[in-house]
Order: structure tokens, then sequence, then C-alpha cells
């Protein structure tokens, strides 16, 4: 049966709506809890480093990937660092976490922190859009009340 | 053929909540406890399977981040939604296709997270079109089944009973289950009504958990320091899927799977032949149709068969020594976990929970879709 | 050891943006009957049933269980495997593996997707750590666009270069009748359509397609006595080595392709991809991936993608034909994309990929892709391997 004989007979559709919020709690973890709560209290990122390469990772993880070696030794980095990708979404799409188009233009990018090896993604604030390049220097800024969540973090700022 | 063997075991605790943990670090608990079981690194496995559920974990490709936990950065992976015991028998395909020859498989569960909306969770099983408006999920449509395996049968409520009994008695030996308990016929009838006929004692919970087995085909296998398990026999096999297509009193997919596994491993009198069996009762009245369906007993006598002591610690066909599903249920994990006591039994490391020296063939069961529409055997053995 | 292992029959589906026609069983019927009529088979000569999909995109858990009527499976031993958009050719491997490995001697293998049941984009961003990502995260593009934005920092490469991409791809669907998209664009209105996330735009990406796709795999016990030219598996390997979306640092190329190609040409004792391979398939759901992935695999220098799109050689009639279906910018029904790629390669070698046909293939190559950045590659041929 090709697709095209779809004149012929009415179509139905079945539209299964659920207004139910479907919640997780997801928990942290035991180095999440660590990263969230410095976040929180303290304004800091505190990452992780690897025992056999001297990666450090920010966020946290519990174990190097390529090393497969646990990680516990706590380092904090940044608070300005690098982008080393970014993008620019222009398209609207609706957020599933709020149920509302998130508004767009915004960028966001991931950055790598002064001191770690590895790369955290968020916003990247500025009013000039054409200062976002790979390479450009940015700092972390959060907001000034702070949940332990990753929204404390606003976004990392283009530094001139 | 070549044969396979688990050459490594790993489980965490199964708990109600693991608020301690996120989903990596708890595989993680588990694949690092599998690998000092099996007295190996990372690099001694040559390949990754992961087993997870979307629906469960709240996350499209679930199987995302228990990666790099699993060992996969450098390796080749792949991932299988369903229970473990399907997770399991596609490594066994990846470790006997001539590509690898050791194979690290996971299946893990959180249950904890989604619990208000569990239902919703199962309830998507169901058909969009035809079945899922009217509400059902998992327990509901358990009870359907429940009520017309009991009526057809005879089966009484007191029956089902006793397999709670027996299984929270038995997870008193058990030092990961969740929730071991001494109680009488008595409480769980008077325990609170869920669903027609189904209490609160005929239920499995929803738990957190994770588990991992490492598979070796016959010449990789003595690298490691375990007494291998073999497989000595696997087949799994799906009925249709609308509970009003199949007679929810019948249980023929297991019965042709068990078939084709006792089959495979020269078994003809299972009842006689089968030293321990740990099959996935999610619910009381499961354990006697999947005891039925394995042919331990004839159609239609599970209850005797629990209530005659058969299926007891030291019974002469014991069924989960370790407490079952009922004593910690980890959705999609559970039938690995089955697996992993199964091998205990086999090495003589079951504990309290040990049925008896020289445990020669167990067989470990693990279940997929509503009502028990797929169900996965395997045989395992000593030699 | 193992069996030598092949594609006797595939199957697949009318793809359309929204195939109202068909249920999801129906549309999994539709490739599942196609692929059992290419092998000359029928469901009884079938051991057992594999089928794929991702969860969310229609809202149905266990599809495995969900779609017997549809695939087949009743009373079969049927399974789910599931890997994000990898999973049609995490299909492609599994069910290699499952009859290499004498368990199953012909294996039905199901790949398909009605995303028009549901919202795709909040599903994806589902796949994103809920504590770490999913508050900025914007869907399946936006990996995407980061990863472009890198290369072209890196090497140069433009827009337009991306835009001969879909081109390319655009113009070869015109030949497959199950594509989705069969008409042409040009570069300029790749160039001038409107843009998601820079720097891409809407016609560097892929659409999204409601599509089912079936193969049969067979062991060498059987798969020459019931098909004159099996595709036989010469190797797979693959790389799904990123827990986290911050894990992927690009700017040396996709790691998890770029190691799965190393492991899968030392195996197979490729030594100069563009030269041996006489098709591709590739994974290739933005115009980008044509340039970037192209040369991971080894098939030019890193930076030299540009050069090698522009001067044909990855068109029909070039050395190294890339996508003669359209590939993933014409038809994107995820769960069945890559197991696409498998059925077009293995239609290539067996000579019955009417208009997309390129002469005398003996080894070509299907690869997969998945919004995580994870990568498969399964290399086929039309000889036997030793």
């Amino acid at each position: 049966m090709s697709a095209d004989n779809e004149q012929e007979v009415e179509l139905l559709a079945v539209h299964s709506r659920t207004d139910v919020e479907q919640v997780f709690h997801y928990s942290a973890g035991r180095y999440l809890n660590r990263f969230l709560t410095e976040m929180r209290d303290n304004a800091k990122i505190v990452g992780v480093k690897c025992p056999k390469c001297g990666i450090v990772y920010a966020p946290p993880k519990e174990i190097c990937d390529p090393c497969y070696a646990e990680m516990t030794e706590p380092v904090e980095v940044g608070p300005e660092g690098t982008i080393r990708n970014f993008t620019i979404l222009r398209a609207p799409f609706v957020d599933p976490e709020t149920g509302q188009a998130k508004p767009v233009p915004y960028a966001f990018g991931n950055v790598e922190l002064d001191g770690a090896g590895s790369l955290i993604q968020n916003y990247l604030l500025t009013d000039d859009d054409s200062k976002i390049k790979v390479g450009a220097r940015v700092k972390i800024e959060f907001h000034e009340k702070r949940t332990g969540n990753m929204r404390d973090i606003k976004g990392f700022r283009l530094l001139d | 053929m070549d044969r396979v063997a688990i050459v490594g075991i790993g489980q965490t605790k199964i708990e109600a909540s693991k608020e301690r943990q996120n989903y990596p670090e708890m595989v993680y608990e588990a694949v690092k406890l599998a690998l000092e079981d099996a007295g190996v690194g990372m690099d001694e496995v040559d390949n990754v399977v992961t087993t997870s559920n979307d629906f469960w974990d709240g996350r499209t490709i679930s199987c995302m981040p228990v990666g790099g936990v699993s060992g996969a950065f450098d390796k080749n992976i792949s991932g299988v939604e369903g229970d473990g015991t399907f997770g399991a028998f596609y490594a066994t395909c990846r470790t006997l296709s001539g590509s690898y020859g050791s194979t690290l498989v996971t299946a893990h569960g959180k249950g904890s997270e989604s619990r208000s909306i569990a239902p919703m969770i199962t309830n998507a099983a169901f058909d969009p079109v035809l079945a899922r408006s009217l509400g059902l999920d998992m327990t509901t449509a358990c009870a359907l089944q429940a009520r017309k395996y009991m009526q057809r049968y005879g089966i009484t409520e007191e029956e089902c009973a006793q397999v709670s009994v027996k299984n929270h008695g038995n997870a008193l030996d058990n030092p990961n289950a969740q929730s071991p308990m001494k109680i009488t016929v008595e409480d769980v009838m008077k325990s609170e009504k869920i669903a027609e006929p189904l209490k609160a004692l005929d239920v499995s919970p929803i738990s957190d958990g994770a588990c991992c087995l490492i598979l070796a085909n016959e010449e990789r296998a003595k690298k490691f320091r375990t007494k291998p398990v073999w497989l000595k026999g696997v087949s799994f096999c799906a009925d249709a899927f609308q509970l009003g297509d199949r007679d929810l009193s019948e249980c023929k997919p297991l019965e042709q799977a068990a078939a084709k596994a006792y089959r495979m491993a020269g078994i003809t009198d299972p009842r006689k032949e089968i030293d321990v069996a740990e099959i996935c009762d999610a619910f009381t009245y499961q354990e006697l149709m999947w005891t039925e369906g394995l042919g331990f007993c004839k159609k239609g006598e599970g209850g005797k068969l629990v209530t005659s002591g058969a299926t007891a610690k030291d019974g002469d066909i014991p069924v989960n020594p370790s407490g079952g599903l009922l004593s910690g249920h980890v959705a999609i994990a559970a039938g690995m976990y089955r697996m992993i006591e199964a091998v205990r039994q086999i090495r003589g490391e079951a504990g309290g929970m040990q049925v008896k020296e020289g445990v020669k063939t167990a067989l470990a069961h693990g279940v997929n879709g509503l009502c028990g529409q797929s169900h996965c055997v395997w045989i395992l053995g000593s030699e | 050891m193992g069996k030598r292992a092949a594609i006797i029959g595939t199957g697949q589906t009318y793809c359309k943006s929204i195939r109202r026609d068909v249920n999801g069983q129906e549309l999994i019927n539709e490739a599942v009957t196609r692929a059992l009529q290419d092998a000359e088979l029928t469901i009884d000569d079938i051991d057992g049933v594999v089928i794929g999909n991702m969860d969310h995109f229609e809202g149905i858990n266990y599809v495995d269980c969900w779609s017997i009527d549809g695939s087949g499976g009743y009373m079969k031993p049927t399974m789910k495997l599931c890997t994000g958009g990898t999973t049609g050719t995490t299909l492609g491997i599994g069910g290699y593996h499952m009859v290499a490995s004498g368990m199953f001697d012909k294996l039905l293998v199901i790949g398909w997707e009605k995303n028009s049941e549901s919202d795709t984009t909040g599903a994806i961003v589902t796949a994103t750590d809920p504590i770490l990502d999913r508050g900025v995260m914007a869907g399946a593009l936006a990996g995407l666009a980061i990863e472009a934005s890198e290369y072209a920092a890196a090497y140069g490469a433009t827009s337009k270069d991306a835009a001969r991409v879909s081109v390319r791809d655009r113009k070869h669907a015109c030949n497959n009748p199950y594509a989705h998209l069969r008409k042409e664009v040009t570069i300029e209105e790749v160039l001038s359509s409107p843009v998601i996330s820079d720097p891409l735009r809407l016609l560097d990406m892929c659409p999204r397609t409601d599509g089912a796709c079936a193969v049969i795999y067979a062991n060498e016990d059987v798969a020459e006595k019931l098909c004159p030219q099996p595709a036989w598996v010469v190797g797979t390997s693959n790389r799904h080595c990123y827990s986290r979306f911050a894990d992927i640092k690009g700017q040396t190329g996709m790691l998890s392709l770029t190691t799965a190609a190393k492991e899968l040409w030392a195996k197979t004792g490729v030594k100069e991809p563009l030269k041996e391979i006489d098709v591709m398939e590739m994974y290739q759901p933005y115009s980008w991936g044509g340039l970037i992935w192209f040369e991971d695999m080894g098939f030019c220098k890193k930076g030299e993608g540009p050069k090698y799109i522009w001067d044909g050689v990855t068109d029909m009639g070039g050395e190294c034909p890339v996508n003669p279906s359209g590939g993933v910018i014409s038809t994107n029904p995820i769960g069945a994309t890559g197991l696409i790629r498998c059925a077009e390669i293995a239609g290539q070698i067996m000579g019955k990929a009417g208009d997309r046909q390129v002469p005398d293939v003996e080894l070509a190559l299907a690869t997969g892709f998945g919004g995580c950045f994870w990568s498969d590659m399964i290399l086929y041929s039309k000889n036997k391997p030793a």
C-alpha cells in the first residue's frame, strides 16, 4: 500500500495529553553534592582531579573515562575561562521543563574554566554577539540568590 | 558452538531509595564489585552492553550516563532496553560472535526517583489508541491476570500469600534485600487492598539498584579467578500484546522459552534436575503461575506446590531463596539480579541463602512487558 | 569461533513527515512485509525479532512487547535495542552479532520511528543530564551547531561548503522512491534558509520523518542457500564515549568517530578508505557532518573535506559516492535511519538499488550517528569474508 491513498478514507488520530506533571527527583550524588553546595554557599566551582592523568573535571564526575580511575581530590577552578565552542539559538522551541517557549535568540557554549581540563556548558552573556568567538575569555557570573542548582549560574560574561 | 561462562558478578544492595547516589555512581558500584569479584581490571573487558529503560529513568537515551562507568570509553558498546536477562542474552551473543572474548553487561533502575508517577510509566506500555486512556497500569493489569488465573484453577488468596511469607522470610538471609520480613499468611491477608485480589504484601516494591555480569568465552574464562558458571541453555519468547488477544491465565511464552532452554541444557525433568530457581515474582500469584509454566508442577497446581513446602529453601525445588522481587524489585535489573543469585548458588557463595552443597544446575528468569508477556529463561551450570 | 553473517533481504516504507494513513504497528508491518518478500521468506521462517526506536518519540513503553502484531514477533524471541540516534546501526550491528553467534540463523531486525506522534524536541531535551545540562540545552541541533562552529574556527570551512553537501544529498534523493524530501535545493536556497542555531540553517538540517525499515540477517549456515548475493558483514566498530554533552570536545574531530574508524580499518585491513570503499551511506544529519566526518573517518586529511566535496568525489559517478539514497538530510525516521543506511548498502551490494545503484560495488560502508555524538560503523562486502 503506497502512502498516496489517504484521500479516500477519513483518517482519525487519538490525541493523548497528560496534564499531570511527571515529576522526577534526581539525586545529585556524592561529587555533585559538593559541587552544587560550593556553588550555592561560596559561589565557587569545585571540580575533581584524575589521579592518573591529572585532568581536572568541572563539573566533576565519578571516574575519568579514559583512565577509568576514581576521582576524589577536589580542585577549585575558574572563575575565568575560555570559550571552546558556542552557538546562538535563533529558532524558538518549547522548554519541556517550563512548558513555555524559550526566548530567543540566546547564546550558549562550552567553556574551559582556568585550571579545568573539561568543559562546562551554560549561557554566554554579552550585549554584543560579535564578541562571541571560540577562544574568547569569559568570567562566570552567579545569581545573588542561589539554591544549589545549575541555574545558580547566570552564565559566562564575555570579558573585553 | 563455543561456550560462555559468567566469570564476574556485582550488585548493589536493593534499597527503597538511594539518595546518596546518582545513576552513574550506582552503576559504577556494581561494575567495581564485578571487576573485583572477577579479579581483573577494565582492560580485560572487550566490550560492553548496558540495559536500561527510558521511561523509568525519565530520560531519552538512558544508556548514555552509565556508559563511561561501565568502561565504554574506548570500547565497543551497545544498549538493550528490557529486562536484564535480555541484556545478558545480547551480551552472550556478542561473546560468541567471534568479535569479543569477554563482555561486561550492566542493568539498573532507580524507581525511587519517579515513585509517584510509576503508574504513568507502566500505563505508557499500553497502546495509545486502544487502551491507554483506560488508565490501567502494571498493577491493575496484573490484578486482572491474577483474578483470571485464580478463578480458572481455584487458587486461593491464602496460597498466594504463602509466596509472600516464604520469600520475605528467605530475604532475612539476604544482606542485599530491601525488605526481609517475618510475616504470616494472616499478615498478608490483612494488608491494605491495592487492586482486588492484590494486597500490599502481594505486590513487590519499587526499588533502586544496579548490577553487573562479566561474561567470557571458554578460552578467555581461564584468565578470570572465579569458578566459571556456564551458560547451559537460554531462550526467550513473547506473547501477543493486547491483553484481550491473550489468555491471561496461560503463560505459553514461558513454556516455550523454558522448553527450548531445557532442550539446550539437556534437561528432561526440570523438577528433578534443577537444584534452585530464581524467578520474577513481581506479584505473589506470578510465582505460582511461573512455577507451573516452568514445569515444576502441573498446570493449576502452583498453589499446592508452595503450600507443600516444595519451593522452600529446603524443599526439593527451592524457588527464590534470595527473597525474590517481593523483597526488592529493581525494574529492568530484576532478571539480572536473579541470574546473580543463581550464580552464587552454583559457586556455593550464597551464605545463609545456600540451598545445599553442590548446586549443579540453577534456573534464572526474567520478564518483560505487561502481565508477563515476554519471558527469558536461563539455565546455568557448574560444568 | 563465530559464523560469518550477511543481510539477505531488506524492506523500507515510503517516508513522509506524517504517515497519517497508518498507525505505528502498520508502519512497522509495511517494512517487515517488504523485507520478507525481498528475501522470499515467510514470518514462520524467522527465528527471532529485534526492534528499536526512541521510546519518547512515540511515547510508548516496552516497544518490543507492544509491536508484536506489526513485527511478527508473536511466540518468537523478541527484544529491543536502543542507543538513541544510533539505534538503527546498533540494530545493524546487533543483528550481525546475534546470527554470527549461532543463537539465531535468520533474524528479523526492525528500526522505526513515527516522529509525528510526539514532541520530538521535548523528548530529545530529556537526553540531557537533568542536573547539569537540561537547563540550557536546546535539542539535538545545538550540539551539532557547536561542532560546526569549532570546525569552522579551526579550518576555515564556510556555510557555502556545507551547503554543497545538502545540494548533493537532496539531488541524490530524487532517485529514491522511499525518500521523504525528493526535491533538489540550490546553494542559494540553503544559504538563504532561516538560521536555527548559528551557523546552522534550516536546509543544513535533516527533516523529521515517519518511516520504518527492516532487514533480515542470516548466518553462513543458510545465507547462501537463501540469497544469490548476500551483503556480508566484514567488520563492525563503534564508540559511545561521552557520558555527558560537555565531554564532547570536537576540535580534533569527533573522537568517537575517529577511534571507531581506526579500529574498523585495522581489523578489516582497509588502508585507503577513499580508494577501497565503493560507496558509503553516512548517517549525516546535517550538512557540515559531510565535511567533518568524511575527514574524521580518514577519507581525506583534516580540513580538506570541502575540496573533495566541491570536486564531486562524493557525487554519483564520483570516486566514492556518498548517500546515493539522499541520506539523512532527505529522510530521517530516527529509529530507522541507521538501519536504512544498512539496507541501502545491502541493496547496493545485491544490485537492487534501482536508480541509485552505484556500479561494481564490492566493499561498502554504513555509518551511524547519535545526537550524543556516538558513532557506529559497519563494513559490508559482496564477497564472503575469509
